[in-house]
């Protein structure tokens, strides 16, 4: 069992973040597809909830006081894939098999493929809405356990959020915790090009939320909001990260084009000489 | 199911008098469902009152769920409750159930196969005066397309009842369609509804319809005219429309030599798509489909409106003795 532990060893979260990443470029490389950029943006915070904050059981998948993970951004399903073998749900041999004819890792989350994923995601804007739902059937049942949900900010443009930021705010989900990968890309450019989305704080907080301002790169930061999200009541949280797109990387930081572009051989061999492996 | 002993023209029964609106049977199977277990929810969309599922959080307030106008996040809210194992039952009117929440039906409910059920009501042009914005004449087509989905169109109150029952001990998303106006009692009061299972009023040597929802009823008295006239018209109420109950439509079709649906609903991938469909590959046979021919509804009484579309009694009678002479 992976507990919850009181004191965060910052060091080792940030070698897992490390891994992480690590294991996203090698498994992008060997689809050579996907989604580079907004899977190594949410390393750290998916570190941060797999290997400290939640509660799970790689072994009991379905435990049922675990805390729920929702990746309402599915396209950055190799984070996720990452995280659940290196948290020991699967082998890590299956991660090359992602995106391949027959592998439980299909391009976006599968909840009936692959134990471990709560719910099939990869068309946005719909994972605060289930994060909510089960949020409140933890509230109906008495339940402790928690409910992250971790969205994209180019995502935010999609009405459902709003309406789900409305009733969890409503409903008062103080056991729900959100992040915003706040990496200020999507596909077609900036986010502030495309569709503005700031100010994002505000937007949040003038819903009802809790909302916390976070450089999504600072592990001490992620950890020290995610222990406050967890003293609030009668609100739910959102942690908002300011993030880079492809961090890690210093050749895919703040490139566009590698939101979904997969590295090449070569660009994989010099991008993890720079992640030291 | 095999064939009932009820012949045509005393396939209603006794107490056929007694009309409710299938969406005020829905409210007092929720409540009944909602004593039973603890662990069926309740969601709605700003239509509690209408949808008739005000009764169940007056009963329950504790497991209801407004969404408010947001018909997407209440499809994703009730897939959540799902996942934290509890049995969802999610209602508007069918126009923005299937429509506005479509993809989040596709994406979320039935791509993870979770258990929700969603129950519309409005559906049809008996919504009347209201128009062709709430009117859902495609809502069996775009649910029927859904991998793992079941759609079911109950024909009155009495069948209504049964199939509420029958989905909460059925795993998988589930589509039920009913209707904003009265419709007689039609079933028998014997009959069980089973999931996938029509039921035959009686198997016709010339002519057979295969009917669904409020045009069970419309069927059954075309059926009684066409007898005036000598013929044979059987008539099947074909309340699964998916899965459709092939061996009972194979039966009809191999009866006799004209084969009809009846539909409130547009004939393009509704039950008249659905039977075309299967016999086209499995048994070619002429279709005449009775429903919405590539149209919108519009303002109106419900009877005016049925008269409009041609879906009455005597407009189902006058197209089958045409087909016959």
């Amino acid at each position: 069992m992976k507990a919850a532990v009181d004191k965060p060893d910052v060091s080792l979260l940030k070698e897992k973040a490390r891994q992480l990443r690590v294991e996203i470029l090698k498994m992008l490389a060997e689809a050579k597809s996907g989604h580079t950029g907004g899977s190594l943006s949410s390393a750290d915070i998916v570190a941060a909830l797999f290997f400290y904050k939640m509660r799970h059981k790689p072994h009991d998948p379905k435990w049922i006081k675990r805390d729920r993970f929702i990746l309402s951004k599915g396209h950055a399903a190799p984070v996720l894939y990452a995280a659940l073998a290196l948290s020991g749900y699967f082998d890590s041999s299956l991660l090359k098999t992602l995106r391949k004819i027959g592998s439980p890792l299909q391009g976006h989350p599968c909840s009936t493929k692959l134990p471990g994923v709560e719910i099939s995601t990869g068309s946005l804007g719909q994972g605060l809405s289930i994060a909510n739902g089960i949020a409140l059937g933890l509230k109906l049942d008495g339940s402790g356990s928690r409910v992250y949900c971790l969205l994209g900010d180019g995502e935010t443009q999609e009405g459902q959020v709003w309406e789900a930021a409305m009733t969890a705010a409503h409903y008062k989900l103080d056991n729900l915790c959100a992040f915003i990968d706040n990496n200020g890309l999507q596909i077609d450019g900036h986010c502030c090009d495309v569709m503005h989305i700031e100010p994002i704080v505000n937007k949040w907080e003038a819903f009802g939320w809790n909302v916390i301002d976070i450089d999504g790169h600072d592990m001490k930061a992620v950890v020290a909001a995610l222990n406050d999200a967890e003293t609030v009541k009668g609100k739910p949280t959102m942690i908002v990260a300011r993030t880079v797109k492809g961090k890690g990387v210093s050749f895919f930081e703040g490139k566009v084009e590698y939101h979904g572009l997969a590295p090449s051989r070569e660009e994989l061999e010099m991008a993890l000489k720079e992640l030291g492996k | 199911m095999g064939e009932r002993t009820h012949k045509t023209g005393q396939g209603k029964p006794e107490s056929a008098g007694k009309a409710v609106a299938t969406r005020d049977a829905y409210g007092e199977a929720l409540l009944e469902l909602g004593r039973k277990r603890s662990d069926v929810v309740v969601l709605d969309a700003d239509l509690s009152g209408s949808t008739k599922t005000g009764k169940f959080a007056k009963a329950f307030p504790e497991r209801f769920f407004n969404l408010g106008v947001s018909e997407q996040d209440m499809i994703g809210t009730a897939s959540g409750l799902s996942l934290a194992g509890k049995l969802p039952f999610a209602s508007t009117f069918a126009v923005f159930e299937t429509g506005r929440a479509w993809e989040q039906i596709r994406q979320t409910v039935c791509y993870s196969n979770l258990n929700v059920k969603l129950v519309a009501t409005h559906s049809g042009v008996t919504v009347g005066e209201d128009g062709a914005s709430h009117q859902a004449i495609e809502d069996v087509a775009l649910m029927r397309v859904l991998h793992n989905m079941t759609v079911i169109v109950p024909a009155d109150g009495n069948e209504t009842r049964q199939v509420i029952h029958a989905i909460a001990e059925h795993y998988g998303p589930v589509y039920v369609r009913l209707g904003r106006s009265k419709v007689p009692q039609v079933m028998p009061d014997d009959y069980t509804f089973r999931i996938g299972k029509a039921y035959p009023f009686h198997i016709g040597k010339d002519a057979n319809i295969i009917a669904m929802g409020i045009m069970v009823s419309a069927a059954l008295d075309a059926a009684e005219m066409l007898k005036e006239n000598g013929i044979d018209a059987g008539v099947v109420n074909m309340s699964t429309v998916k899965p459709l109950d092939t061996e009972i439509l194979l039966k009809a079709v191999e009866a006799c030599g004209i084969l009809m649906t009846a539909e409130e609903h547009s004939v393009t991938g509704g039950l008249g798509g659905a039977v075309s469909e299967f016999l086209a590959e499995n048994h070619p046979a002429k279709v005449l489909r009775t429903g919405i021919r590539d149209d919108f509804g519009c303002s109106g009484t419900p009877e005016e409106l049925l008269k409009l579309y041609g879906l009455t009694a005597d407009d189902i009678a006058k197209t089958i003795r045409e087909a016959i002479s």
